[in-house]
């Protein structure tokens, strides 16, 4: 015998900081990502892309480059589209405010007569090797008409701009509201005070550390495929490109993802080179490869954000907020990427109370289309920019209300007594502590003391200034019945199977995929415990479409509310068949059988037999009830989520401004968070960590920026898109308040992986207006560089003539 | 024009043929098969790549195999002890929950082992600074920057570095 089966080790269990398992194939080199694979035989594809913004193409002649050395194929849309490859298909349909469905223009792997972006796909050469295929796209031909192009979100639908599609008049994909427009309009009517603000959400690049890749596979014996890929979810893949762009049967395409560098969003979708590869590979029936370069995937990788908002909000005389109403032109680049609609409307428009009382809402959203590269989710995904309309327009409301902007909110926050609350925008908070957290989160900034620390700041000659940020957002999108009604065209469930295997040890898989998360750990605690097995025990698979059941993958913060929870139904379901079989070894009633730590026992006697034991009846079955129970030990569960989850939590921050240079340094970042019941609070924290910096990156550094002439990606590398580097960062203080479980799933668990990034670019803007206040200024536009920082406090030292 | 190069890679000699314009880090990974060393950029900026070249930290996309000739190179698959023994660094990055994705861990591990050559006790200052050529996307860097002051104090206390493969 090894370790005892029966007892899992009491460091591993729920609420312990297991250190993670996946880190020892990580630290030591011998990760597989999908560029480190190579199959037999395979070749590599090299992707022309556009020059132009907009151009419509006259001609290709890839006459030179099929000479190349090593060129084995040159293909262009002509060929898919001669075999009747479909369009990448979008899953989320959006309506109008008359009802009418939005326009869904055609968006093929690879143009045909027309290119929309700097960066879409031309032709595809494939070579022996990388090189060759590239050099050989060099010698490509095209002839390109130049068309103007237009890329800016405010003035997309303006009657005299370029047209991105034929079938999108004034380039409206959609013009959508939700929310009471007359209680809105009525709530403005007898408002003490009302407060505008004008912002612009800027355009962000996700730039997971991994370039997308991918491997295309054909069997000509069997007639399989076998895709390769950098995806947070191979199951949807599996389903989008064979159902609607390849025509595979699901049976026949297999989809792996295998250890995956990052996505936050950009690895959700359906991508144009996922197809490509694979029906390429079947054409020449030899696996293809194709991995992208940075530049490559600043140009085709989907963008984040990009809104462009007025909002308004209405006080009465104490400070209570009567109405809010937000009016979104919001850009979707050249095609419709896999989930971009629901992104500024029901993971935007629905989280616009906040965590405020606030009883009247209104909000249009117009959904634009431009010569850009297509926008859909990235990290926090229509969350962060409601939450960063919301709290700075409190914070701009503070100021010219004279409130102190914690009372301010203090007096608006939903109370915990009023849960579970209907905002007046579709969702139903079922838990959180709001003004708790609050405090918590003043009390551990020091907030009193605030004006000291600002005087210090002062005595050196910089300005400070203080952030305060309450946040919310809604994870784990569902339920599927619900979504459905909403336009969503896929299920929201979350697959598992757990099977017990004969000798004790444990499988699970799942639907969801891990790609920095630390499943394979976190999940595995969750197992152990509930099965009362030492954690080494059970291994945790994700990521092949031909192991684990159709689940839905990673994004938006589901994978422990939904995914974990489907984990525990399968472990219930274990657990329930485990115990007829022990009634049976036992000779006793099933009802008086207890289990507990990895054990049954006959209640009120000392017979007990442990999992394991049971585990190796069900798969030898001599003693056995055959007569009422199938052998074996393996459980499949489907878990449907009720509700969304609502994380929530506050941060502050405090930063300083040098008036000289416009420079700011972030002196201090605290959050407290309600995720309801943590797994493992060492990976939640670096869940938080790493949201917050892309919170501050959006803040302070990275803006995605195209020429407003020429259509051009100005910020196409690492050289012009600022990253946030470990210089650029303090260290941060992250606690969490288990006290609001979530109420509708088994774990009561709400999600961490979007948090930091949801409120952090809110806390830092907060604290940077707040630090130039005494400038007079009111609001300026992410990201808060040296230079926009400094022109704003010249011009605003420019005395103002009386007018 | 093939080129042909020599050097030592993780204490064994190596010679392969390559195209002339062939990089270190695409010798590593394309002809040697050490797939530990990752690429993120083609502008030499995100360290995924940082290997050491004769005992300093390098970026290895920013190098020639041809340059590489007659060198000792270590990669993430040579720090450990040949026993499996993480190498102090290695162990630390686990421990302080370092890595997220993994994708930048090979090369933020090796240019921290280089820091720690230089500067045996850095301050957190001169970790981030140091580390300012290294992008994580997942880390946030706070869980990084501990692990590598941690790792400082282990080094300091006594326990000894298992000598990386080649150096
Ligand atoms: S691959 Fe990015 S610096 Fe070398
Ligand atoms: S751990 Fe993912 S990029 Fe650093």
């Amino acid at each position: 015998m090894t370790a005892p089966l029966d007892t899992a080790p009491s460091g591993t269990g729920i609420g312990k900081a297991v250190r993670r398992r996946e880190d020892q194939r990580f630290l030591t080199g011998r990760g597989t990502y999908t560029e480190d694979i190579n199959r037999p035989g395979q070749l590599h594809a090299y992707i022309l892309r556009s020059p132009h913004a907009h151009a419509r193409i006259n001609g290709i002649d890839t006459s030179a480059a099929r000479e190349a050395p090593g060129v084995v194929a040159i293909f262009t849309g002509a060929d898919m589209a001669a075999d009747k490859v479909g369009s990448l298909p979008c899953g989320w349909q959006i309506h109008n405010k008359d009802g009418t469905p939005m326009a869904e223009p055609p968006h093929p792997p690879l143009v045909t007569d027309t290119v929309r972006h700097v960066g879409d796909q031309v032709a595809v050469v494939i070579a022996e090797t990388k090189n060759q295929a590239k050099d050989a796209a060099e010698l490509i031909q095209v002839d390109y008409e130049p068309l103007p192009a237009v890329v800016s979100t405010a003035d997309a639908d303006a009657p005299d701009q370029p047209q991105v599609h034929p079938n999108a008049p004034n380039n409206v994909c959609y013009d959508w509201h939700l929310g009471d427009k007359a209680a809105v309009d009525a709530a403005f009517a007898r408002a003490a005070h009302v407060t505008t603000l004008d912002l612009v959400n800027n355009r962000l690049v996700p730039n997971a550390m991994e370039p997308r890749a991918y491997i295309g596979e054909y069997e000509p014996s069997t007639g399989d495929y076998t895709l390769y890929t950098t995806s947070q979810n191979p199951h949807v893949i599996r389903l989008l490109m064979g159902a609607f762009v390849l025509s595979i049967p699901e049976h026949k395409l297999r989809v792996v993802a295998p250890d995956v560098g990052g996505g936050f969003g950009s690895k959700i979708y359906h991508y144009a080179e996922e197809a490509i590869v694979t029906w390429a590979s079947r054409k020449l029936g030899r696996p293809i490869k194709r991995v992208a370069e940075r530049s490559e995937s600043f140009l085709s990788d989907a963008h984040g954000r990009d809104h462009v908002t007025r909002a308004e909000l209405a006080l009465d005389k104490d400070g209570r907020f009567l109405g809010l109403r937000v009016a979104t032109k919001a850009n979707m680049g050249a095609y419709l990427s896999t989930f971009a609609p629901a992104i500024p409307t029901y993971l935007y428009g629905t989280l616009l109370a906040g965590q405020y009382a606030t009883p009247a809402i209104y909000v249009e959203v117009k959904a634009l289309f431009t010569h850009t590269v297509p926008v859909d989710a990235y990290r926090g995904a229509g969350r962060p920019e409601a939450c960063y309309l919301l709290e700075r327009i409190v914070d701009v409301a503070a100021r010219e209300t004279g409130i102190d902007r914690a009372e301010l909110r203090r007096r608006n926050l939903i109370r915990p007594e009023q849960m579970p609350y209907a905002t007046p925008v579709a969702l139903t908070y079922d838990s959180g502590n709001f003004p708790r957290i609050l405090e918590r989160a003043l009390e551990l900034a020091d907030y009193k003391g605030f004006a000291a620390r600002k005087a210090e700041s002062a005595r050196r000659g910089k300005l400070r200034g203080l952030g305060l940020c309450s946040y919310i957002e809604a994870c784990g999108i569902a339920p599927s019945n619900v979504a459905g009604a909403l336009g969503a065209r896929a299920g929201l469930y979350e697959s598992a199977e757990v099977r017990f295997h004969p000798t004790g040890s444990v499988t699970v898989f799942t639907g969801t995929h891990s790609h920095g998360q630390s499943h394979e750990t976190t999940f595995a605690q969750i197992v152990a415990e509930k099965l009362g097995v030492p954690i080494e025990n059970v291994d945790i698979v994700h990521g092949d479409t031909a192991k684990v059941p159709m689940g839905m993958g990673t994004y938006g913060s589901r994978s422990l509310p939904v995914g974990g929870s489907a984990i525990v139904k399968a472990v219930d379901k274990v657990v329930a068949k485990a115990r007829k079989i022990a009634a049976h070894m036992m000779e006793a009633a099933e009802a008086d059988i207890e289990f507990k730590d990895g054990r049954f026992s006959v209640a009120g006697t000392d017979k007990s037999v442990g999992i394991a034991d049971v585990a190796l009846t069900a798969y030898v079955p001599h003693n056995y009830p055959l007569e009422e129970l199938e052998p074996g030990l393996d459980e499949k569960a489907f878990y449907d989520p009720k509700n969304f989850t609502f994380p929530n939590g506050t941060q502050i921050s405090e930063v300083e401004i040098d008036p000289e240079t416009g420079v700011v340094e972030i002196a201090s970042f605290i959050a407290v968070d309600d995720f309801g019941r943590i797994v493992n609070p060492m990976v939640v924290e670096g869940q938080v960590h790493g949201g917050v910096v892309q919170g501050i990156g959006q803040a302070l550094y990275e803006n995605c920026v195209y020429d407003p002439e020429s259509g051009q990606l100005v910020t196409g590398s690492f050289m012009d898109y600022c990253m946030p580097r470990a210089d650029d960062v303090p260290s941060f203080t992250v606690q969490t308040d288990e006290t609001s479980p979530c109420t509708h799933n088994p774990l009561g668990v709400k999600g961490c992986g979007e948090a930091g990034a949801i409120g952090g670019s809110a806390c830092i803007m907060n604290a940077v207006v707040d630090a130039l206040s005494e400038h007079g200024i009111r609001h300026i536009d992410m990201p808060a560089t040296p230079n926009r920082v400094w022109q704003a406090i010249q011009a605003a030292r420019v005395p103002v003539a009386a007018e | 024009m093939p080129i042909t190069v020599s050097l030592s890679v993780n204490g064994r000699p190596v010679t392969k043929e390559v195209e002339g314009r062939t990089l270190l880090v695409q010798l590593l990974r394309e002809h040697l098969g050490l797939t530990g060393t990752h690429v993120g950029c083609d502008t030499s900026q995100c360290g995924a790549c940082v290997v050491h070249v004769d005992g300093k930290s390098v970026k290895s996309c920013t190098m020639l195999a041809a340059q590489a000739q007659g060198a000792s190179v270590t990669t993430i698959e040579g720090l450990a002890a040949p026993d499996g023994t993480l190498h102090p660094m290695q162990a630390a990055f686990r421990e302080h929950h370092g890595l997220q994705c993994g994708f930048c861990t090979p090369g933020m591990v090796m240019s921290a082992v280089d820091l720690l050559q230089h500067n045996p006790s850095p301050s957190e200052t001169e970790v981030r600074e140091w580390l300012e050529g290294n992008i994580c996307r997942c880390t946030g860097y706070h869980n990084i920057v501990k692990a590598v002051l941690s790792c400082a104090e282990t080094m300091k206390s006594g326990a000894k570095a298992p000598a990386a493969a080649a150096e």
